[in-house]
C-alpha cells in the first residue's frame, strides 16, 4: 500500500495543479483557449448534427407552404418598411428637439447576434459560452440581451469565442431602477440557487413602495450597461437588516434557462 | 497499464465533459448539472493503474474548468484525491460488486465537488451557494452512485468486444496423457 510510486504520482500532480493554479490570468486564458480548441471537432459534429434534422425538413416542405411563408414575408417587410420610415421621421424630430434644447445626443447601440454553445458544467457559476470572439470585435464588459430583455455581459473573450457571466452570478451586478413614481435605485445580485429566473434586487431605499409587477430597467449607472434595457418584474418586497433597506425579489424577463441565441451590444 | 483501457478512460472523460458543457437537460430535469468525472475515476482507480488516475486527474480537471468559470487547475487535485486513496485500498475493496461500485461512485460523486468548492472558498471566491446548493449536491451524488455500475458494466463489455481476449485455458494436461500401445515398467 505505502508504495513510493503512489507518493510520486501524488506529488506529480499535486506540482502540476499548484503551477497550474498559480499561473497569471492571462496566461491560463491562452490555456483555456488551446485546450477548448481540442474540442473543435465535437463541436463541429454537434452542430452538423443539430443543422440534419433542419435540412431534411426543409428538402420535404412543400411548394405551396414555402409560397405562402414568401407571401407572409412580403407583407412583413412591408408593414417593416412604413414603421422604419416612422422611426426615421421621430428620430428626426428627436434630433430637432435635441438640439433646442441642447441635451447630447445618444450614442445609438449596435448590435451582433450570437449562438449560445455551452453551459457552464460547474452548478456554482452561471455562465454560458457564445461563438463571438475579438475577430468579430468583441471585448470584455460588453452587454449581452435578448428580445425580452438583459442576460449579462461579456467576462472573458478568446479569438473565437467569448464567456458571459449571466446576470444572478455573484460576478454579475447590474444597476437598475424601478419604473414607479419614485424611480427607485438598486442593484440586482445573485437570487436563488436552484431558480435561474428569480434574482434579487438590493440595497433599495428603506421608504421603497414596491409592488409586484411593477418593471425594472436597467439604470445606466455603472458604464456598462446603458440605460432602460428590461430586467424584469418585482415579486415582492421586504424589509432587511432591521429596515435599514428594502430588498425585492425580481423575476427576470429573458430565461437564462434556455438561452440558444442572444445579441451583444456596441456602442 | 493496458493502454487500450487508458485510452478508452480518457475518451470516456472527454465526451463526458463535453456532455456536461453542451447538454442542459439534466438541468432543466434535476436542478443540478450532473458530473460523470468521478465516477470514471472509481473505475479507473480500481481497474486501472496509477498513471491512468493521474493522467485522468489532470487532463479531466483540466478540460473542466476549461468550459468553466473555475480558475485553471481547481478540478485536478479533487478528482486525483479520490482516484488516488481508492486505489491505494483496491485490493480491500469487492470492485465485481454493484453495492461496492455504487457505494464508491456515491462517495466520489459527493467529495469531488465539496472539496473543489472548499478551495475555491479558500481562495476567496465567491460561489452561487445557498440550500439549493443542498439539493445540487445530492444529485450529484445519486447520479454518481448510479452512474458507476453502468460504467463498470459498459467498460467491461467494451474490454470483452475490443480488447484481447484472454488465453482459454482447456482440460488437456500432458502428465495425465494415456499413451496407448506402451506398457507401463512396473506392471
Amino acid at each position: 500500500m505505502f508504495k513510493p510510486k503512489n507518493y510520486l504520482a501524488l506529488g506529480a500532480v499535486l506540482i502540476v495543479a499548484v503551477v497550474l493554479l498559480s499561473l497569471p490570468t492571462h496566461v491560463t486564458s491562452r490555456l483555456k483557449r488551446a485546450v477548448g480548441s481540442w474540442f473543435l471537432p465535437l463541436f463541429g459534429l454537434a452542430s452538423a448534427g443539430q443543422q440534419l434534422p433542419a435540412d431534411l425538413a426543409d428538402s420535404v416542405l412543400p411548394r405551396r407552404e414555402l409560397l405562402q411563408q414568401i407571401d407572409q414575408l412580403r407583407r412583413d417587410n412591408q408593414q417593416l418598411k412604413s414603421q422604419a420610415v416612422q422611426t426615421a421621421a421621430i428620430a428626426r424630430e428627436n434630433d430637432q428637439l435635441r438640439t433646442l434644447l441642447n441635451w447630447q445626443k445618444q450614442a445609438p447601440w449596435k448590435l451582433k447576434l450570437a449562438k449560445v454553445i455551452m453551459r457552464d458544467p460547474e452548478n456554482w457559476w452561471r455562465t454560458v459560452q457564445i461563438d463571438l470572439g475579438t475577430r468579430d470585435g468583441l471585448r470584455e464588459n460588453l452587454p449581452v440581451v435578448t428580445s425580452s430583455g438583459l442576460v449579462g455581459r461579456i467576462s472573458s473573450v478568446s479569438f473565437t469565442r467569448s464567456q458571459v457571466v449571466l446576470i444572478g452570478d455573484r460576478n454579475c451586478r447590474v444597476s437598475a431602477l424601478v419604473e414607479n413614481p419614485a424611480r427607485d435605485m438598486g442593484v440586482i445580485v445573485a437570487g436563488g440557487t436552484l431558480d435561474t429566473s428569480l434574482v434579487d434586487l438590493t440595497y433599495l431605499a428603506s421608504s421603497a413602495n414596491l409592488k409586484p409587477g411593477q418593471n425594472v430597467v436597467t439604470s445606466g449607472v455603472g458604464e456598462i450597461f446603458p440605460k432602460g434595457i428590461p430586467i424584469g418584474q418585482v415579486v415582492d418586497a421586504r424589509a432587511v437588516e432591521f429596515g435599514l433597506y428594502t430588498e425585492a425579489r425580481v423575476r427576470l424577463c429573458a430565461n437564462l434557462g434556455s438561452l440558444e441565441q442572444v445579441w451583444v451590444l456596441f456602442p | 497499464m493496458n493502454p487500450f483501457q487508458t485510452i478508452l478512460i480518457l475518451v470516456a472523460a472527454y465526451l463526458a465533459v463535453f456532455g456536461e458543457a453542451t447538454l442542459s437537460a439534466p438541468r432543466h430535469w434535476l436542478g443540478a448539472q450532473v458530473d460523470l468525472l468521478p465516477a470514471l475515476m472509481v473505475y479507473a482507480a480500481l481497474n486501472a493503474g496509477l498513471p491512468t488516475v493521474a493522467l485522468l486527474g489532470v487532463l479531466g480537471g483540466i478540460w473542466l474548468d476549461t468550459f468553466s468559470a473555475n480558475p485553471l487547475g481547481i478540478s485536478i487535485l479533487p478528482l486525483f484525491l479520490v482516484g488516488w486513496l481508492i486505489s491505494l485500498r483496491r485490493d480491500l475493496i469487492l470492485r465485481d460488486l454493484p453495492f461496492a461500485q455504487f457505494v464508491l461512485g456515491a462517495t466520489a460523486s459527493a467529495v469531488v465537488p465539496a472539496l473543489k468548492a472548499l478551495m475555491l472558498l479558500s481562495g476567496g471566491k465567491e460561489l452561487l451557494m445557498g440550500w439549493g446548493t443542498l439539493w445540487q449536491w445530492l444529485v450529484l451524488t445519486a447520479v454518481g452512485a448510479v452512474a458507476t455500475p453502468f460504467i463498470f458494466s459498459l467498460f467491461g463489455w467494451c474490454s470483452r468486444t475490443l480488447g484481447y481476449q484472454p488465453r482459454q485455458e482447456t482440460s488437456f494436461r500432458p502428465d495425465r496423457e494415456i499413451r496407448h500401445g506402451k506398457v507401463l515398467k512396473h506392471l
